[in-house]
This record gives C-alpha cells, sequence and structure tokens, in this order.
C-alpha cells in the first residue's frame, strides 16, 4: 500500500518535471519571439512602405504574435503545479505523515511553494514574463532533488512528531517561495535597471513591467510573507522547546534564520523609514534573500547541529 | 591679557545627553541590528561550548594556538561573549529610548483630529473637482464615518484621517521585542538547566549533586530548585526495521512531588516533557549499560554495576570505559558494546540493528594506573592508557567471563540509560507573549492603510487624498468615493 503511494508521487514528480521543462521551453520561445517580432512585422510592412513608417513598427513590438504560446507555456506551469501538488501529497501518504521530514522532501513541497507564489501573483499583476525564470528555478530545484537529494520514503524520527513540526515547516516553505519570487524580480529590476541606465530596453524587455512596479512589488511580497517568516520561526521556537527543553540555543539553523529575519527586518526599514528605493532596495532584498537560501542549503547538508535532517 | 579660546563647556550632562541621542537615534538602532545578525555567524561558523564542547576541546587538541587565539575572542562562547552581550543592550536601550517617546506621544494623540483642510488641494496625490449638486458635505460626512475616518469640519471642508491602527501596531511590535529581550534575559538570569544520565531502574533526587551537568542563572537561588525524586521505571524504543531509524521512544516514570509520599505514574516523550511546576524534565538521549563485574585474582568483587556507553553510531554501537581503580592492581576496560552483533568484512565487528537482539561486548584489557588519584578529571567514556599496559582482547555475551591475569570480568547483561534534561525557565513566557503581541502588532502595521482625505464645497467640490507609507489603492477608493458623491451609486 505505501510502497504504490511512493511510487505514484515519484511518477507525478517525473512527469511534473518534464511538464515544467515544456513550461520552460514554451516560456523560452515566446521571449525568443518577441525578440524576432519586429523583423517579422517589417518583411511584412514590405520594401514600398515609407522608411519612416517601418522605424516605427520595429520599436513596437507585437506582443500578440507571442500570446498563444505564452499561453501553453503558463497552462504548462499549472499543470505542472498540479502534478507537483500530487507528488508531495502522496508522498506524504506513503510515509503516513507529513511530507516535510528530509530535504528531498523539503525541496519538491519549497517548488511546489515557488511555483504557487507565482501562479498566485500572476493572477494580479503581470508578471507572465517572469515564467521563464521561475520555471528554470523550479527545474533546477526538481532536478536536484530527484539526482542528488533523493532519499526512499520513511517514517519521521521522533523529534520531528510534533504537530508544531507541520507548522513551522509549512510556513517557512511559503515564505521560503514568496521571498525566492521577491528575489527573481529584484535581479529582474536590476538587470532592467543596468539596461535603461545604458541606453534604453531592449525589444524584448519592453514589454515587461516598469522598473517602479518591480520595485514595488518585490517590496509588497516581502512585507507580505515577513508577518509569516517572523511566525514560522516562533513556531519553530516552540517546536525546540518542546523537543529540546529550550526554545532558543543558537544553532546554525536557528542562528541564520535569525540572520535572515534581521536582514528582511533592515530591508522594510530602510524602505518605509529611510526611504531606500531601486538598485539599493533590490540589493538589499537580493541579500536577504541569499541568507534564506544560504541557510537552507549549505546549513542543512554541511553544518552541525540539531537540525540535520537532510537525509543525506 | 589672556587670549584664551572659549572652548564651549558641555559638560558631563550635555555629553551623556548627546551619547543618549546618538543611540536612540533610528540611525544607530538599525545599524546595530544588523551588527546583531552579522555578529551571530561566527557561531554558526565555530563549534560552541555550550552546543559542543567536546569539538571544542578537539579544536584545542588539534591547534592550540589558533584555538587560543579564538578563545580570546571568546569565538567558541559567541552568544555569551562581552561584545556579543554588549550589541544587544545597546540595541535594547536604543530601542527602549526611541519606542517609548513614541509611544507617549502617539497614545497621547489618540483623540488629536486631524489638521485643517490645506488651500491647495490640487498638489495632492488624488484630486478632482466638479460644480456642486449640493448635499456632497453631508454625504461626504456620512461616508466618511462609516469608513471609521476621524474627521475635522471646518468653513465648508472636511478634513479626514484614519490608519491609526498603523502606528499603533508599529509601536506595540517595538514594544513587544523589549519583552522578548526582557523575556531572555530573565531567563539567563533567574534559570537552571542541568543534565543527568540515569539507568533503567535508578532513582533521581533533585539536588545539585545528582546531576552531571548543572548551569544556573546569576540570580537563581538553590533553594529554589523543585524538591521531586523521579524514578525511572522502563524505557522502550523502536525503531524501523528497513532503515533502523528510530520511530518512537517511550519513557515510564514514577514521580513523588515535595511531600515525596504519593507515587505519580508519567510517561514522558520527546515532544512531550513532564512538568513539576516551572520546571520541565525532557528526554534527551539514550544508550546502552553493559552491567559488569570485576573480580580480583582473589575472586573479591572490585566493582559491579551498569557503566553508560556512548552511542556512535544508527546502531547503536556504544563505546565507553569501565575503571576498577579499587583492584590491585588497578584496572580498566575499553569496551565496545554492539547491541545486535555482526560481522563485517572491512570493520570488523559492528552492530546492525540499535535493539540489543544478539548483544556483544567488546573489551580491551589494561593493568597499571588509571590516573584517577591526581584529581583531574577525566572524560567517564575514555581511559588514560599513558602508564598502563594492555594484557587482554576479548569479546563476550551476556553471562560469560573473561579471565585474565589479574582478574576476571563477568559481562552479566545491559541496561537501557536515559539522558534526562530538567529545566527551569519562566522566562520564556514573558518571550512568548512578545512574540505573540509582536506578531499582531507587525500585521495590523503592515496591512492597514493610512489615509488622507479632504473635501471642499464652494465654487465647486474638490476632493482629493493621500496614501501615506505608499498603501495601494487609493486610486479606487477616491473613485468610488467621488460616484458616491455625485450620487452614481
Ligand atoms: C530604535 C529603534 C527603532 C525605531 C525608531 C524604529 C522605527 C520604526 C518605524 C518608524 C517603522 C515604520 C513604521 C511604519 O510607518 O510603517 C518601523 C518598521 C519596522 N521595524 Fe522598526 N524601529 C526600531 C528598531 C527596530 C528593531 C530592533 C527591529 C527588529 C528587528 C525593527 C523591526 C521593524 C520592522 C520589521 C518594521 C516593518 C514593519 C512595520 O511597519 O511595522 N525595528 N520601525
Amino acid at each position: 500500500m505505501s510502497n504504490t503511494w511512493a511510487y505514484l508521487s515519484n511518477y507525478s514528480i517525473y512527469s511534473a518535471l518534464a511538464v515544467f521543462t515544456l513550461s520552460f521551453l514554451a516560456h523560452a520561445v515566446e521571449t525568443a519571439w518577441a525578440v524576432k517580432a519586429p523583423e517579422r512585422e517589417l518583411a511584412s510592412v514590405g520594401g514600398s512602405a515609407p522608411l519612416q513608417a517601418s522605424t516605427v513598427i520595429s520599436r513596437t513590438l507585437n506582443y500578440k504574435a507571442t500570446e498563444k504560446i505564452a499561453r501553453i507555456a503558463t497552462a504548462m506551469m499549472i499543470l505542472g503545479f498540479l502534478l507537483l501538488l500530487a507528488g508531495v501529497i502522496a508522498r506524504g501518504v506513503s510515509a503516513g505523515r507529513v511530507p516535510w521530514g528530509n530535504m528531498y522532501e523539503f525541496s519538491i513541497t519549497g517548488a511546489l511553494a515557488f511555483c504557487a507564489a507565482y501562479l498566485a501573483a500572476l493572477q494580479k499583476y503581470n508578471l507572465r514574463w517572469l515564467g521563464l525564470l521561475v520555471s528554470f528555478g523550479i527545474l533546477l530545484t526538481l532536478g536536484t532533488a530527484v539526482t542528488v537529494l533523493y532519499v526512499p520514503s520513511a517514517p519521521l524520527v521522533p523529534a520531528l512528531k510534533s504537530v508544531w513540526l507541520i507548522i513551522h515547516v509549512i510556513t517557512a516553505i511559503i515564505s521560503g517561495g514568496v521571498f525566492l519570487l521577491a528575489n527573481a524580480i529584484a535581479a529582474a529590476y536590476l538587470y532592467l535597471d543596468s539596461m535603461e541606465s545604458k541606453g534604453e530596453r531592449t525589444a524584448w524587455t519592453k514589454p515587461l513591467p516598469s522598473l517602479d512596479s518591480l520595485d514595488q512589488l518585490s517590496y509588497r511580497l516581502v512585507a507580505l510573507v515577513f508577518p509569516l517568516w517572523s511566525f514560522s520561526v516562533i513556531a519553530g521556537a516552540i517546536w525546540a522547546e518542546a523537543a529540546w527543553g529550550r526554545y532558543w540555543g543558537w544553532d546554525p539553523k536557528e542562528t541564520w534564520a535569525f540572520i535572515t529575519w534581521v536582514a528582511y527586518a533592515a530591508y522594510l526599514h530602510a524602505r518605509v523609514t529611510v526611504g531606500w528605493r531601486g538598485r539599493r532596495a533590490a540589493w538589499l532584498c537580493l541579500f536577504a534573500g541569499s541568507t534564506f537560501l544560504f541557510n537552507y542549503v549549505y546549513v542543512n547538508i554541511w553544518g552541525s547541529g540539531k537540525h540535520t535532517y537532510s537525509g543525506l | 591679557m589672556s587670549k584664551d579660546i572659549q572652548i564651549p563647556e558641555i559638560g558631563s550632562v550635555g555629553l551623556l545627553r548627546y551619547v543618549w541621542r546618538q543611540l536612540t537615534s533610528m540611525r544607530t538602532a538599525l545599524i546595530l541590528l544588523l551588527l546583531l545578525g552579522v555578529a551571530s555567524i561566527p557561531g554558526s561558523i565555530f563549534p560552541q561550548r555550550t552546543q559542543d564542547p567536546i569539538a571544542v576541546g578537539e579544536s584545542f587538541k588539534n591547534s592550540p594556538e589558533l584555538s587560543r587565539w579564538l578563545d580570546r575572542f571568546y569565538l567558541f562562547d559567541v552568544y555569551g561573549s562581552p561584545w556579543f552581550s554588549a550589541i544587544y543592550i545597546l540595541l535594547f536601550l536604543s530601542l527602549i529610548g526611541c519606542v517609548l517617546p513614541r509611544a507617549i506621544e502617539h497614545f497621547k494623540g489618540a483623540r488629536a483630529l486631524p489638521p485643517a483642510t490645506p488651500k491647495n488641494l490640487n498638489r495632492m496625490e488624488f484630486y478632482s473637482t466638479w460644480a456642486p449638486a449640493g448635499k456632497e458635505i453631508e454625504i461626504a460626512r456620512r461616508w466618511l464615518r462609516a469608513k471609521r475616518f476621524r474627521i475635522l469640519e471646518r468653513d465648508g471642508a472636511i478634513s479626514a484621517e484614519k490608519g491609526f491602527l498603523r502606528e499603533t501596531g508599529n509601536l506595540l511590535f517595538h514594544l513587544a521585542l523589549i519583552l522578548v529581550l526582557l523575556g531572555i534575559s530573565f531567563s539567563s538570569l533567574f534559570g537552571m538547566r542541568g543534565e543527568a544520565i540515569l539507568n533503567v531502574g535508578e532513582r533521581f533526587v533533585n539536588t545539585p549533586t545528582s546531576y552531571d551537568s548543572l548551569a544556573y542563572g546569576k540570580l537563581f537561588k538553590e533553594g529554589k530548585l523543585e524538591k521531586f525524586i523521579v524514578s525511572v521505571d522502563k524505557f522502550d524504543a523502536q525503531y524501523n526495521l528497513l532503515s533502523s531509524a528510530p520511530e518512537d521512544y517511550t519513557l515510564n516514570v514514577s514521580l513523588r512531588r515535595g511531600d515525596l509520599v504519593t507515587v505519580e505514574k508519567h510517561v514522558i516523550k520527546v515532544n512531550s516533557p513532564l512538568a513539576i511546576g516551572s520546571t520541565k524534565i525532557y528526554l534527551q538521549a539514550n544508550g546502552y549499560s553493559p552491567v559488569v563485574t570485576v573480580r580480583d585474582s582473589n575472586g573479591d568483587v572490585a566493582l559491579q554495576g551498569a557503566v553508560p556507553f556512548l552511542p556512535q553510531d544508527a546502531n547503536l554501537r556504544s563505546i565507553g570505559a569501565i575503571k576498577a581503580p579499587d583492584a590491585q592492581p588497578q584496572v580498566g576496560f575499553l569496551g565496545s558494546f554492539l547491541p545486535t552483533y555482526q560481522r563485517s568484512g572491512s570493520d570488523g565487528a559492528v552492530s546492525a540493528f540499535p535493539q540489543a537482539l544478539d548483544p556483544r561486548l567488546l573489551l580491551s584489557v589494561w593493568s597499571g594506573d588509571l590516573g584517577l588519584d591526581d584529581g583531574l578529571p577525566q572524560s567517564v567514556y575514555r581511559i588514560d592508557t599513558s602508564s598502563m599496559s594492555q594484557i587482554g582482547l576479548k569479546a563476550l555475551k551476556p553471562g560469560q567471563t573473561y579471565v585474565y591475569s589479574t582478574g576476571s570480568i563477568t559481562f552479566e547483561g545491559y541496561v537501557q540509560w536515559v539522558n534526562l534534561q530538567i529545566v527551569d525557565d519562566s522566562g520564556k513566557n514573558f518571550a512568548l507573549l512578545g512574540a505573540i503581541i509582536a506578531i499582531l502588532g507587525l500585521l495590523a502595521s503592515l496591512f492597514t492603510r493610512r489615509r488622507r482625505v479632504w473635501i471642499r464645497v464652494g465654487e465647486n467640490v474638490e476632493i482629493a487624498g493621500l496614501a501615506k507609507n505608499g498603501a495601494p489603492g487609493l486610486e479606487q477608493e477616491m473613485v468610488i468615493f467621488e460616484r458616491i458623491l455625485k450620487g452614481e451609486r
């Protein structure tokens, strides 16, 4: 019974991997077409058209030409999300517990949260262009998970059997997903900003949102999940109190969670009270996000301390 | 004629005031906050005495010179070091100095009305104007009240404001951080924490001498140690057959509280400690203690009992030392305990499963001076063999006896031991309370939208709006307001 679920989980996750690859390719084609589009327009205008008209057309991009493939890309992203969701749930069922016991499971759930954060933000904002980066990030995470981090499904060690584990880990994973999205947007900001400061945007980046709205968006994402992240740290402390007899012990994992918290608090301050915007804020956002990633990758795998549940 | 240059006297009061103002500026607080983050990094790089004293010892053994230098800068005790404490105490002062006055101001101003409507409304973020149809002021007043704006009405104009909760939440958040810090310092001043290894069947009386290690806060009074006795009745560990991973630990204890008469039965598990007043008992670790009897050459018992061994791997291969200082000559045994014995080609004898299915005790016997008499503390799991010589080597099954030149040792069997952690930490409740308030304050602060709205009715109706802190959505809200005023909704 549990073996069937474990296989089911693995198949779903492999299928999700395939579907995310399709989504990535579709996004890539969309971007590539968007780059090429003006030339195709030019050709169709033909030689007899006045020179003035063709220069105008080459500056405005025909976004419609790419619309269809972009829709496919998003549809694939949604399908991948569903498959991944199924894979994560089946993993939990097969082990008879919540699927957050080792690094393989953290990674697949983290990729799920990242994907969910993107799809949720897509409902409200024009973020389809970011799909290329998002699907690439998901592929990277899932790829590492199935190749390097995979461990067979198994029950939890006693210290991990707690409702606070469920609360702590799920909030940490959701926060991580949103922090990563904020990071991706901050990175896009920096990229576009350097492009604009050198001259103007290249053709394919023209339909992307303005620098200002990117700046706002990454801030809003951080502000949205900062309370959740704070809560996650507190839930972790409550769990540590029950399991280890102390709520805070400066274990490497705890230390880096604290550093991430401090970094994002500094980011929020810098924006709200000191008025940082743009480049500096984006760099600070990237820095804070990288402390989160560092904690996840480095401390889980190479760190010492009580939090070494990576299963490696 | 004296041409002395007059140096303005600031005096010590002035200097203090200057330092205080610098300290309580937001910039200083932010720098201190970042500094606290940076200062906590070394503790995740170097081993810490409080967490891993063995690794610290190894560092001293491997590179003594470097370690001595690291130690000089407290890099093995980062979180108790003077510089780390200095940073958070300064942050604490800074936070108090800047948040308390603001909080007082804020709550004083709680009932204050917004300032009067400015002359030029068209400079605001949102502005709109049209010809009046009458009644706009009344409609506006009703709508703004319903939306919980605070209203100042004067000279045919209304100035309205809302979002007071934002600053309230923000201040609560910062004040709650102070409470968290207070809770933490309370713990370290008044708390206590100790550990004791007990074999199944043994009894623990809560007095300082019963502990293997015990640390108090500076202001903890020894008499405050909770009065109780716990006996370890039974310990049960369950393991996964495929992976050897532990699945469940159950510890049954008998507890006698202060009156020492009534006996209560309790179960302790990894995530559910036993609470006795504000003291809690946690199950931390477990392992095996081989039970041995050591006899000297006359057959007199030199040592008898259960000796805790330290687990080395997931299958609980455990190592330890059995020391018989009363034997003549002194004898010591370096041992490995294998709960489920298996011969492996490359590693020699290993344990194949953590449960004791086929236990073996491997011993090497050392005779000579154990070095216990010179008073230096020694690990109970090791033997200093520098003035001893090895006289034997043997693997024993339970019940078997090994006879060597100066005596014999019998492997009687084994019991399990548990490591209990006993903690009294009442500061944690303040820290938790602070953390909860902080989160609520944060939510209120981040998700309250601050708004200023004005309406003036003269020759034209003019409305204007301002979103403080760049909270989104002003445009839509103002458009709705405009429609309501025009009677379109
Ligand atoms: C002297 C010290 C401090 C002062 C004067 C101060 C002041 C402020 C102010 C004015 C805001 C903006 C509130 C708003 O208008 O939305 C703010 C936000 C914030 N502060 Fe502080 N702060 C101090 C220290 C700290 C510390 C030590 C932390 C801890 C990590 C912290 C964490 C935050 C966070 C996370 C926010 C953003 C969330 C919010 O708006 O409430 N602050 N602070």
